[in-house]
């Protein structure tokens, strides 16, 4: 299901935030040229918030130890576990909307 | 199928794994079992590169021809820190140290050499145990045990000015010390050079800072518990902290004189590098002695291995070494040097063509007989070597125009002259590859000068051949190889220098991180780059700084430092590691409040409070009333002090508050590392002010001294003497502007101690003192600039920066 996160103006340019969907959290990231990505909220190596990482492009990097991870793939660029995704649109409002599957835990 | 022999090398060095590698390369797994005795604790290494090493800039790790997995895979049974002690030549059998025992139906000695050291009192303790300060160059060992004593030394000697001699004074001039090379003989490097080229080489050497001190002979070492000076045959004396003997070599000979084999000056072998004395033992390396001659250059020693190879692999029974004639290209100290046989004509016949250019310290010399080269020098300029060096190996004829022979006249390109080189010829001696062997890795799609190097290793021995192969590769290109992104960048993700960096900022006035991204990095935005980009944009245009906070690490974000589980450590300004009952108090009061799970002192005397949630940052600076204490940042961080003259017996000069002034001037200041300042009342020295990266101390006269580039963290280094002032007043002008320096020259993330060392103490001196460059106006007013540009950051608790800026996580609205 689709879900409503949030209006894109409480993510500032180049930052993320992660939002509390159920149980579940969910990462959400704006560029600096206005692409929206979707991830899991903590790092898969130690747990590190992701949302407090560098980002460029669709390039972040984690807080804690430096992993990198492409956030449109979530491929692990400096090697481990990858990220999952989720599929982000933008409503015509400017509203962030996430599809999670099996919906909300 | 026949059952394999035995095969055993003594000395794991360059020589003898070599010539495993030759022997294994002609199918010697399949006849041999081989094991290696090495009394060095490690893989086989580049020895050429340990100067780099020692001048730092090589890491040791990156030295290795021969890593421990090489053995492995090869089926090549290593005994690393295992000193063989015996040759027992009836029983076929070596034993070495650990009670390890090898048996053979060949063996090969390649012991190598050992440093000599002169008869010389004082090199020894009483009871001739090593005295601390005195060391020898020759392994990485070595290596080590220099660069751990030479930290926050002042000055060192190197008693020999040979070519090692020279490449252990560059190492150590790294180490910011005053440097003093002591030579018995009338010029330096005898082997290579004349007295002309020695004269010119010293000249240059002393225009780098080096101290060349000729005709002396060392007779004391000074110094009852250590090395604290040198005592000459003329009774003068030299002041000096550590020294490194660097007098000659002698090869490694003990064990086989013992098991009786011919040895003179090393051991004797015959032209299949077998000994004379038993067809089961071979000799290799500088340990051996071929027609009389003892080599010292890696160059023979490849030709060596190779025909032992072949004759040991019965590949070629009849392979037969004819000696080498000795030329090198080599680097001093960053001077360019090509050596070929004789130095002085030996014969009325010998012709001499030379040219001097003392002021720009070109020299060439060739010694020419009937035709044919002899000998020569090449300093300072080497374009010809190329040519020389294949002329004098091959004893070809020489063209008529002697002219020819010093300079490209008439200007060919070096496109002619690589173009004429001969497809064999060797252009990396020390790993021996042939510009066939560039140009086929050039084919093969290898196409910058990096990736070549890595492919072929060719450069990547003592670096003199770099030059050529670079050349070499960028004609393979077919023109210009292509660019590699060079080490040089200031950050990965901007293809620019910082000088070039800078200037292109101020030329376009850049004011952000992102309008860097856009106009000099076409558009790409590369995350690691954003930090250092933002701490330089900030450093050069203060208040005018467009502050994109994604630019930031979350540490600078929320002003904190993060934690390994997400939460933050807060610490509030303390200047000095001055506090108050009242402090204290509403200190104490947020660690309930807030259930504030850590409490500690930290070692630069301020109050951490850890385990703070992000949400609670706001609220928690608020009710702290104190500024923020900047121990996050890649920033100026604290200023601790001792007690002073108010309280303590001992205080010369008020440590208290100066430092309270240092820290009221120089708070969240952008710098390129972290900076941790102190000062101290009297060189006691209480606030550990000599090892910071700034530190001030009181000393007599009611003066102060600036330590500059001190470290005690991972990495410990007594700071540099900056200079000696009188007044507070003057104390923060001159901290501040050897910070602004900093600021400006230093990489992103360098820290002081290893910036002082980079750039010297001397130049820093210069500039900063006695304002050598007619710059220090220009720093003091972009210090006070950015003076005035500070704001406590944790004003942020009234007003965030941008939205959710201590939000870690957010509710949706369903
Ligand atoms: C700092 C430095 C810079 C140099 N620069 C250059 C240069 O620019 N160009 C150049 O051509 N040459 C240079 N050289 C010289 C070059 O490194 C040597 O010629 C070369 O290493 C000799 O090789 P080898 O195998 O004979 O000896 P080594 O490489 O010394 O190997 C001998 C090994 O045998 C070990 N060993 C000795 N006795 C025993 C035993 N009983 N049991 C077990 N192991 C034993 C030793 O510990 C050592 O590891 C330089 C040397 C040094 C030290
Ligand atoms: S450094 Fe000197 S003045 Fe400061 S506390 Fe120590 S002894 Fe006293
Ligand atoms: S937790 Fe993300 S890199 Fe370690």
């Amino acid at each position: 299901m689709e879900i409503t996160i949030g209006p894109l103006s409480a993510i500032p340019p180049g930052e993320g935030r992660a939002f509390e969907v159920g149980s579940e959290r969910i990462a959400v990231f704006v560029t600096r040229e206005g692409r929206v990505f979707a991830t899991q909220a903590s790092c898969p190596h130690r747990g590190g918030p992701l949302v407090d990482g560098l980002l460029g492009g669709c390039t972040l990097i984690c807080p804690l130890h430096a992993q990198k991870f492409n956030l449109e793939t979530g491929e692990a660029l400096s090697g481990g576990e990858g990220l999952k995704t989720y599929p982000v649109r933008l409503s015509a409002t400017n509203q962030i909307l996430v599809r999670i599957e099996g919906g909300v835990g | 199928m026949q059952k394999k022999r035995k095969l055993v090398l003594i000395g794991n060095g360059m020589a003898g794994v070599r010539t495993v590698e030759e022997i294994l390369a002609r199918g010697g797994a399949d006849q041999f079992e081989i094991t290696i005795f090495g009394d060095e604790p490690y893989g086989n290494y580049n020895r050429i590169l340990l100067s780099e090493v020692l001048n730092g800039s090589q890491d040791p790790s990156e030295i290795f021809l021969n890593p421990l997995a090489w053995y492995r895979e090869n089926g090549v049974q290593l005994h690393a820190g295992v000193r063989a002690r015996a040759i027992h030549r009836h029983s076929r059998q070596v034993t070495g140290d650990h009670g390890v025992v090898a048996p053979y139906d060949n063996l090969i000695i390649a012991t190598g050499s050992s440093p000599y050291i002169p008869p010389i009192q004082g090199v020894r303790l009483e009871g001739g145990r090593e005295k601390p300060g005195v060391f020898v160059f020759r392994s990485l060992d070595d290596c080590h045990k220099i660069a751990q004593y030479a930290r926050g030394k002042r000055s060192a000697a190197v008693i020999g000015g040979g070519l090692l001699g020279l490449e252990a004074a560059r190492g150590l001039q790294n180490f910011g010390l005053d440097v003093h090379v002591v030579h018995i003989s009338g010029h330096l490097m005898g082997q290579q050079l004349d007295a002309t080229a020695g004269g010119i080489l010293r000249t240059t050497l002393e225009q780098l800072g080096v101290t060349v001190h000729l005709n002396k002979s060392t007779k004391e070492v000074l110094g009852d518990d250590r090395v604290t000076g040198l005592r000459f045959a003329d009774d003068e004396t030299l002041a000096c902290d550590l020294v490194v003997i660097s007098a000659g070599i002698r090869p490694n000979v003990e064990i086989a004189l013992r098991a009786g084999l011919t040895v003179e000056r090393g051991i004797v072998v015959d032209n299949h590098m077998r000994s004379p004395d038993d067809p089961r033992v071979y000799a290799v390396g500088e340990c051996a002695q071929h027609r009389g001659q003892v080599y010292g250059l890696v160059a023979p020693l490849w030709e060596q291995g190779k025909v032992l190879a072949d004759h040991i692999t019965k590949r070629n029974e009849k392979a037969s070494y004819a000696g080498s004639k000795v030329s090198t290209k080599l680097k001093v100290m960053g001077i360019q040097l090509a050596s070929m046989g004789i130095t002085e004509p030996a014969d009325d016949r010998d012709e001499i063509v030379q040219f001097l250019e003392p002021k720009k310290g070109t020299y060439k010399k060739l010694i020419i007989r009937d035709g044919r080269l002899l000998g020569g020098i090449l300093l300072g300029d080497v374009s010809k070597a190329a040519y020389l060096m294949q002329a004098f190996d091959k004893s070809t004829p020489l063209p008529e125009e002697r002219l020819s022979l010093l300079f490209d006249i008439g200007a060919p390109s070096p496109q002619a002259t690589i173009e004429e080189m001969p497809q064999g010829m060797q252009v990396c001696n020390c790993n021996g590859v042939t510009k066939e062997g560039l140009v086929a890795c050039v084919r093969s799609g290898k196409r910058t000068l990096r990736t070549v190097m890595d492919a072929t290793r060719a450069g990547m021995g003592c670096g003199a051949c770099k030059q050529l192969v670079s050349e070499v590769v960028a004609w393979a290109c077919g023109g210009a190889a292509e660019q590699d992104p060079a080490a040089s960048y200031y950050v990965p993700g901007v293809p620019l220098s910082k000088p070039e960096l800078v200037q292109a900022i101020r030329e376009r006035r850049l004011r952000s991180v992102s309008a860097v991204f856009r106009e000099l990095a076409g558009g790409n935005e590369d995350p690691g780059s954003k930090p250092g980009l933002a701490s330089l944009l900030r450093t050069l245009w203060h208040h005018e700084y467009d502050d994109e906070r994604d630019a930031r690490f979350i540490n600078d974000r929320v002003h904190a430092n993060i934690q390994k589980d997400g939460t933050f450590s807060v610490i509030p300004q303390i200047a000095g590691g001055i506090t108050s009952a009242a402090q204290l108090r509403r200190i104490a009061d947020v660690v309930d409040k807030y259930r504030v799970p850590l409490v500690k002192l930290t070692g630069g005397q301020r109050i951490d409070l850890l385990g703070v949630k992000k949400e609670d940052l706001p609220a928690v600076w608020r009710d702290l009333e104190m500024p923020s204490g900047f121990a996050y940042g890649k920033s100026y961080r604290t200023c601790k002090s001792c007690v002073g003259s108010d309280f303590c017996r001992y205080g010369l000069g008020d440590s208290i508050a100066l430092a309270v002034k240092i820290e009221d001037r120089f708070q969240g200041m952008d710098t390129p590392a972290k900076l941790k300042l102190a000062t101290a009342g009297c060189p006691r020295n209480c606030s550990e002010a000599m090892v910071k990266d700034v530190g001030a101390v009181a000393v007599e006269g009611g003066k102060w001294e600036i330590y500059v580039g001190g470290a005690a963290g991972a990495h410990v280094r007594k700071g540099d003497v900056l200079c000696t002032v009188d007044a507070h007043e003057d104390v923060l002008r001159l901290m501040g502007r050897f910070i602004q320096y900093y600021r400006e020259n230093a990489r992103y993330l360098e820290r002081t101690y290893g910036f002082v060392e980079r750039v010297g103490i001397q130049k820093i001196r210069a500039v900063v003192v006695d304002d050598s460059e007619g710059i220090a106006a220009r720093l003091d007013e972009e210090m006070r600039k950015t003076v005035e540009a500070y704001r406590d950051p944790w004003r942020e608790a009234y007003a965030p920066a941008t939205p959710n800026q201590f939000r870690s996580v957010l509710p949706i609205v369903q």
